[in-house]
């Protein structure tokens, strides 16, 4: 990790290091209604770079970022493609309206690819300048497919309209230096270091299956490059298998009319309005510019939904360490913190001067953005780490070595519980002692990722794979290790707790990608205020909000601004599931989308939302070819859906006990705790399974969850293929 | 610093402050387009809003296009501005303003032709301690 030239010397080293091994120049054209109308292929097994064109149908039906990226990677990729096969692509883009710079929250790039952890498609959101600036370089979408034959980075300079593959074998590989070194080789003028994004990973993404990307942007008043993660799914184990250090864009020139929207005047309208509110109602709602997302850990702490020790409770005597304003020290607030350009909600906070205890950099001092509330949640309550400092300098590795906080989370608080019940030892762990509350166990494990050695390589397969693993090799019950496992779809839990709330369960249960929260938060809305009793009612909400929120990631947005500020009047013009919606927001998302793309047969927020049920509809599909996207898929451990073990009962005896009155017809009086527990259970899962038909039906997909011909027809998805994939699969079919 | 001062008690509603503005900045008479603006609050009393020159809009701009120059007067360079209106939302005297034929906001710089041509010498340009 250390670089010992001078900075000077190593951009003359890197710079050396260069060789052209391909190379297109093309005319860049301005973008058009929020699209540069052309897409950018490049093959690095081949060495070969394509440009193709946007057409009518794909901009129609999939409109930009996740939808984008699933189309194009649909079309590369067969049922049998795996993570590693050479035509396993990386695709990133924004969407149409991604780049304008009126609206909070309107940088955003999607990424997507066949995910090592759950072998299809995983699509992960992410902040920093690359989307936005590669559409503005020219393209809508980047597929990176192939496998190189040696160290390379791919080059776009949308200012003089050139594309390169370069052999880069003196680049850093830790996104931590990397990102610095684009912008110091290819940014000279400090406006264009600001035009120099890049996407990276880092060594941990060579050694686990949970690496991530990150997206950099330059930010000019600390004079550093900072990262943003798509941390989900392991995407930059991807990119490093693909022998890929970094994709570079240059592009010089933003202004705020780039995204050549078709009324500039009704985008101005609403962002000035939309940061009038924040600029108001932030400091008395959630605090996104003061403390960014970890705002919520004593919320849900308070709500008894924070994951403790590997989501057996939802709350901890000690969990006040890990509040926000424990950070708040570490936070250097001289200058704004959005991810792009113009977002006034702000929750990219930035820790300067973090001492780092352990690894490589041990004894020195540096920044990191963050961290996010999944961070804290994850890697300090889930693993009854109460340390902020041991949060923090566990996020700046994860990012600088490539590794998802999350799963990383989420999988070390697996191990913990494995450890503390006895299927793992010392013996086991190579002398690592992992109870909860080990924050130098934790970072070691994270190190050993980075090295590639150690018990952190069998963490870093991921949770679905060290089941396997300590079933087969240290003898564990498989069904114990299933229930605490909290991965589904092969995908790790992100840190909410989800046992008092159906609804939420099939929020992680049901998601296309696997249990993240992106796709669904209703916790709230079902076990707080009760707005949702019916299973009717949850399916209602099992289909609107998941198409919702899948509307951010088709158009290069960011969900926060919807629902974390709201307008003052909110609750006191709409009442429960209609208030969470935000109408007003939802309204100005209809006015972002006509000002950019002037289509005028969106009106309305149901019309947004019909636009992503295409999309969302397609990824079911896409899971579906690539072998799962069916029932059994939607598995989910039960550890999310209910107390595994006694203590766990225990722990809310009062409220199992009434519920097993009310709910199960069970008096309790005389049980033992393991009775009362195992009655609950097949009381919950029997629900789990009601709410699969319920959530099944409302979105017009058959017993199974397949969607049926009739919904792809209803949706315009009935192409030949498709219509061959749901007939190989539908119920019935011989 | 050198700011603007308006008085409202002065103000007669002529508006010729707005004109100026418009005038000076963009060539046309265009009242969306001052940095100053008239506002009516009923039987002939008037509301003035001008930039004070607080600067709090400084923090808020990502890529530092608004700054102080040597007389305190808070500038913008239109060629690192990017539009992104954050300081017209973010400004606390809701004084900086925008207009649709243009992507950069409009801001006061306190240069006085509108003081000077004040009929009702309700605005002038003095020197406040920032």
């Amino acid at each position: 990790m250390f670089a010992p030239q001078t900075p000077k010397e190593r951009v003359e080293a890197i710079q050396a290091g260069h060789r052209v091994l391909a190379e297109v120049h093309y005319e860049r054209q301005p973008v058009t209604k929020g699209y540069a109308g052309r897409t950018l292929h490049v093959d690095v097994s081949a060495n070969q770079i394509s440009i193709k064109p946007v057409d009518d149908w794909m901009r129609n039906t999939f409109i930009g970022g996740r939808g984008f990226d699933l189309w194009l990677l649909w079309n590369a990729v067969t049922g049998s493609t795996r993570w590693d096969s050479p035509e396993n692509e990386i695709v990133i883009s924004s969407g149409p309206i991604g780049g304008i710079t009126q609206y909070p929250g309107t940088g955003k790039s999607i990424a997507a690819a066949i995910s090592p952890l759950t072998g299809t498609v995983i699509d992960s959101n992410v902040g920093g300048y690359f989307g936005p600036l590669l559409k503005f370089a020219g393209f809508d979408a980047i597929e990176l497919q192939g496998i190189a034959g040696e160290e390379i980075i791919v080059f776009l300079d949308g200012n003089q309209g050139l594309i390169q593959i370069l052999a880069a074998p003196e680049e850093s590989v830790n996104s931590n230096l990397l990102a610095e070194e684009m912008v110091a080789v290819f940014g000279k003028t400090p406006q264009e270091k600001q035009g120099v994004t890049s996407v990276s990973a880092g060594v941990g993404s060579e050694h686990t299956l949970i690496g991530c990307l990150n997206f950099s942007f330059w930010d000019p008043r600390r004079q550093l490059a900072r990262l943003k993660q798509a941390g989900r799914g392991g995407i930059g184990t991807v990119l490093r298998n693909k022998r890929v250090k970094a994709l570079v864009v240059k592009y010089v020139g933003l202004k705020g009319d780039s995204n050549g929207p078709a009324d500039l005047s009704l985008i101005q309208r609403t962002g000035a309005t939309m940061h009038r509110e924040i600029y108001e109602r932030d400091p008395i709602m959630f605090t996104m510019r003061l403390d960014g997302t970890n705002h919520l850990t004593r919320i849900m702490n308070d709500y008894d939904i924070l994951p403790v020790h590997n989501f057996r409770y939802g709350a901890h005597p000690e969990a006040h360490h890990i509040y926000s304003e424990n950070f708040q020290k570490y936070f250097d607030y001289s200058s704004p913190d959005g991810c792009w350009y113009g977002c006034t909600l702000a929750c990219a906070k930035v820790a300067t001067g973090l001492e780092l205890r352990t690894g490589p950099l041990k004894g020195q001092s540096v920044t990191v953005d963050g961290p996010e509330y999944e961070t804290v949640a994850g890697i300090g309550a889930n693993c009854g780490i109460w340390d902020a400092h041991a949060v923090l300098e566990a996020n700046y590795y994860c990012d600088a070595y490539g590794i998802d906080t999350i799963s990383f989370g989420t999988g070390v608080a697996f191990v913990m519980e494995c450890f503390e019940e006895g299927i793992l030892s010392k013996d086991t762990t190579g002398g690592l002692d992992l109870h909860f509350g080990n924050g130098g166990a934790m970072l070691e494990l994270l190190h050993q990722m980075g090295r590639g050695e150690g018990f952190g390589l069998v963490v870093g397969q991921g949770i679905r794979r060290m089941k396997k693993i300590f079933a087969e090799q240290y003898g564990a019950n498989p069904a114990f290790l299933q229930d605490i496992g909290m991965e589904a779809k092969g995908l790790e839990y992100s840190e909410y707790v989800t046992k008092e709330s159906l609804a939420q369960q099939g929020g992680y249960g049901l998601a296309n990608k696997g249990p993240q929260h992106d796709e669904a938060w209703l916790i709230f809305m079902d076990a707080v205020n009760n707005q949702i009793p019916t299973f009717e009612d949850k399916a209602e909400a099992l289909h609107y909000f998941p198409m919702w929120r899948t509307w951010f990631g088709i158009n290069g947005l960011c969900k926060l601004p919807w629902n974390d500020v709201e307008p003052g009047d909110n609750r006191a013009r709409y009442r429960g599931i209609e208030a969470a919606k935000v109408p007003e927001h939802v309204q100005n998302y209809v006015n972002l989308f006509t000002a950019v793309t002037g289509r005028a047969d969106v009106k309305t927020g149901d019309d947004l939302v019909r636009l992503s049920e295409v999309v969302y509809n397609f990824q079911r599909l896409f899971n579906l070819k690539m072998g799962f996207g069916t029932r059994q898929h939607d598995a989910i451990p039960y550890r999310s859906a209910g107390p595994v073990t006694d203590a766990e009962y225990e722990s809310r005896a009062e409220r199992y006990d009434a519920q097993l009155r009310s709910q199960v017809g069970i008096d309790p009086t005389g049980l033992s705790t393991t009775e009362k527990r195992l009655a609950l259970r097949r009381h919950r899962e029997a629900q789990y399974e009601t709410l699969i038909d319920a959530v099944y039906a409302r979105r017009g997909w058959d017993e199974n969850g397949i969607p049926t011909l009739q919904t792809a027809r209803s949706l315009g998805l009935d192409t030949p293929e498709i219509v061959r994939l749901i007939g190989q699969h539908a119920t019935g079919a011989a | 610093m050198k700011v603007l001062v308006t008085n409202d008690q002065l103000c007669i509603g002529c508006r010729l402050c707005e004109d100026v503005c418009s005038h000076a900045w963009y060539k046309e008479i265009s009242r969306g387009k001052s940095s100053i603006h008239i506002g009516s609050l009923g039987n002939a009393s008037w509301a003035m809003a001008a930039c004070n020159q607080c600067g709090k809009c400084i923090e808020i701009c990502p890529t530092q296009a608004l700054s102080r120059d040597k007389a305190g007067v808070v500038r913008l360079k239109k060629d690192l501005c990017v539009g992104c209106l954050s300081c017209v939302g973010f400004c606390p005297t809701l004084t900086m303003y925008f207009h649709p034929d243009h992507v950069e906001p409009i801001k006061c710089i306190s240069c006085g032709l509108c003081a000077k041509e004040c009929p009702a010498g309700a605005l002038s340009i003095e020197e406040l301690q920032g």
